[in-house]
């Protein structure tokens, strides 16, 4: 024999299965918003890491910048605390990287005296420091040296992505938050009918001296159960969503095992949760 | 054992249900709590249950006192005392001997003695032959004894029972009090409301205590004047 408080919740559901549906569907639904979230965040930051590990801020310098001016700029930008390396680069290194990467300068003569590449100075940053900020402060110690025409990097690009991403999260936690209400009134809902189905069963449980934390029990552990599933039905959902976007748009990542768990686990705790401040007030009317 | 003390007890929009009122109910006693419809007898059995607390006076049950008592250990009380209803009160979607074992099943008996329990009770009202029957199969009388069997089902020190012949024909009520006399007659102390005087009537060696608009006007256990001069 299955233990009673089991055994009830399963009752339950059989009681009224349209509205144990639509609570792991709400559920399913609010996580989703928030799984499909994880799943661009996570790319996001895939492709930023990606991008980071070659962001690079490119100083070019002036025709006239007198070698031993380059040296002493190479070891001061090389002590800064964000920079990993400094690499100059000569007018005709950058000259022969043009003619390696584009076809049109192939033809263009060897002569230095018509040279137009620059020289420059390429810093690369260290792992930590490749954020918008550091990237800037490196560009403005660059800039500060006379020789230095012009300074580039993809600050625009970079600043973009950031703001792409908490645009996003926002955007997904009022979506997701609106889904979350949604799944709370309908599991109280659910908890509601659930209590009144049972009031008379309940009346007799208080008589014959059952404690309050045993009558609450199936609710509970009903409120548990539809928010495992709709957890599970979240993660499905981002997979479906997943797989879909990766075979028709673009190449994208499966996020990682530990946030799938934890979507998981919160719509568990936001099931327990709903039923748990549900089943308060309506038993009080009992 | 069961003693209320000058109780008092107004109902928000009904006025006084019961005025000064004094009970002591003893260990192994029947008692019959009578009186008019209206009287009090049903807030005199919710005010032991403590489903209900009195406005002023003490109610004592088994150690509990109304004024004390935590929410958290009423559930404690509730299986000291066994409880039946004239409208029966069983869950129809269970068989005679599911609705006893529920309250077992939800008090957290162990469950490895419970069936062999509700055999025993069932034997005990004399219905062993319709375990397996749902409230619906049973007859008035046979509905009353399921109840009986519940309220005993967690080994109560009292049997509380309101007007528990009231839907039952003669013949069905007096079987059901020949089960309280049985009851009785083995220990258990019962408190029983009724107005059905002819039960009363025929039962002289019962103690009685009859309620007229929420006073106790007669207590076959003191006099009257006893009454009275220990109101003064
Ligand atoms: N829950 C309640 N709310 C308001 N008044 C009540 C309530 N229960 C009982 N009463 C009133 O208290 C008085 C006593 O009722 P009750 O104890 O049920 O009488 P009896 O059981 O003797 O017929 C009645 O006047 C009744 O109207
Ligand atoms: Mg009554």
């Amino acid at each position: 024999m299955m233990p009673y408080a089991f055994r009830e919740a399963l009752t339950a559901f059989r009681r009224t299965p349209l509205l144990t549906m639509l609570s792991v569907v709400a559920i399913g639904f609010s996580l989703f918003v928030v799984g499909l979230f994880g799943l661009t965040a996570y790319n996001i930051r895939r492709a930023i890491e990606k991008v980071e590990e070659k962001v690079e801020v490119v100083g070019y310098l002036t025709d006239d910048a007198l070698p031993e001016q380059i040296l002493v700029a190479t070891q001061e930008i090389r002590g800064l605390p964000e920079v990993a390396a400094v690499r100059p680069v000569s007018k005709i290194e950058a000259m022969a990287n043009a003619r390696e990467t584009m076809e049109e300068f192939r033809d263009v003569s060897t002569d230095l005296e018509s040279n137009p590449f620059p020289a420059s100075l390429e810093v690369s940053l260290k792992p930590g420091s490749r954020t918008p900020t550091a990237v800037a402060r490196v560009a403005k110690h660059l800039k500060a040296y006379p020789f230095v025409e012009d300074v580039r990097y993809g600050r625009d690009w970079l600043d973009k992505i950031y703001l792409i991403r908490q645009i996003l999260g926002g955007a997904a936690s009022i979506i997701g938050g609106a889904f979350a209400l949604v799944a709370a009134i309908v599991i109280a809902t659910a908890v509601r009918i659930a209590v009144f189905a049972r009031r008379e069963e309940i009346s007799i449980m208080r008589l014959v001296g059952a404690t309050d934390g045993f009558i609450r029990k199936p609710f509970l552990l009903e409120g548990l159960i539809t928010g495992f599933v709709g957890g599970i039905l979240s993660a499905v959902l981002t997979y479906v969503a997943f797989r879909v976007l990766d075979s028709t748009m673009f190449r994208i990542e499966w996020i990682p095992g530990r946030w799938v768990l934890g979507v998981v686990a919160a719509g568990t705790a936001f099931g327990f949760l709903s039923s748990a401040a549900a089943v308060r007030r309506h038993l009080r009317a009992v | 054992m069961i003693k209320l003390t000058s109780v008092h007890k107004e109902y928000p929009r009904s006025g006084p249900a019961l005025r000064d009122v004094s009970l002591h109910v003893r260990k192994g006693e029947l008692v019959f709590l009578t009186g008019h419809s209206g009287a009090g007898k049903s807030t005199i059995l919710r005010l032991v249950q403590m489903a209900d607390f009195p406005t002023a006076g003490e109610v004592r049950v088994s150690g509990f006192s109304s004024k004390t008592v935590r929410p958290r250990d009423i559930p404690q009380l509730r299986r000291k005392l066994g409880v039946v209803f004239q409208d029966f009160r069983l869950l129809r979607d269970r068989t005679a001997e599911d609705n006893v074992a529920f309250a077992l099943e939800v008090t957290g008996a162990k469950r490895a003695g419970i069936a062999q329990r509700v055999n025993r009770l069932l034997g005990q009202v004399g219905l062993s032959h319709k375990a397996q029957a749902f409230p619906d199969e049973l007859s008035g009388g046979e509905r009353q004894r399921v109840a009986v069997a519940r309220a005993l089902a967690n080994d109560p020190f009292v049997l509380l029972a309101d007007e528990p012949t009231g839907n039952l024909d003669e013949w069905a009520a007096r079987g059901v009090f020949d089960l309280f006399k049985e009851i009785n007659a083995m220990g258990m102390t019962v408190l029983m409301a009724t107005h059905d005087l002819d039960l009363v009537r025929a039962h002289p060696e019962y103690r009685v205590v009859e309620l007229s608009q929420g006073e106790i006007v007669y207590d076959s256990a003191s006099t009257l004047e006893g009454q009275r001069s220990r109101a003064e």
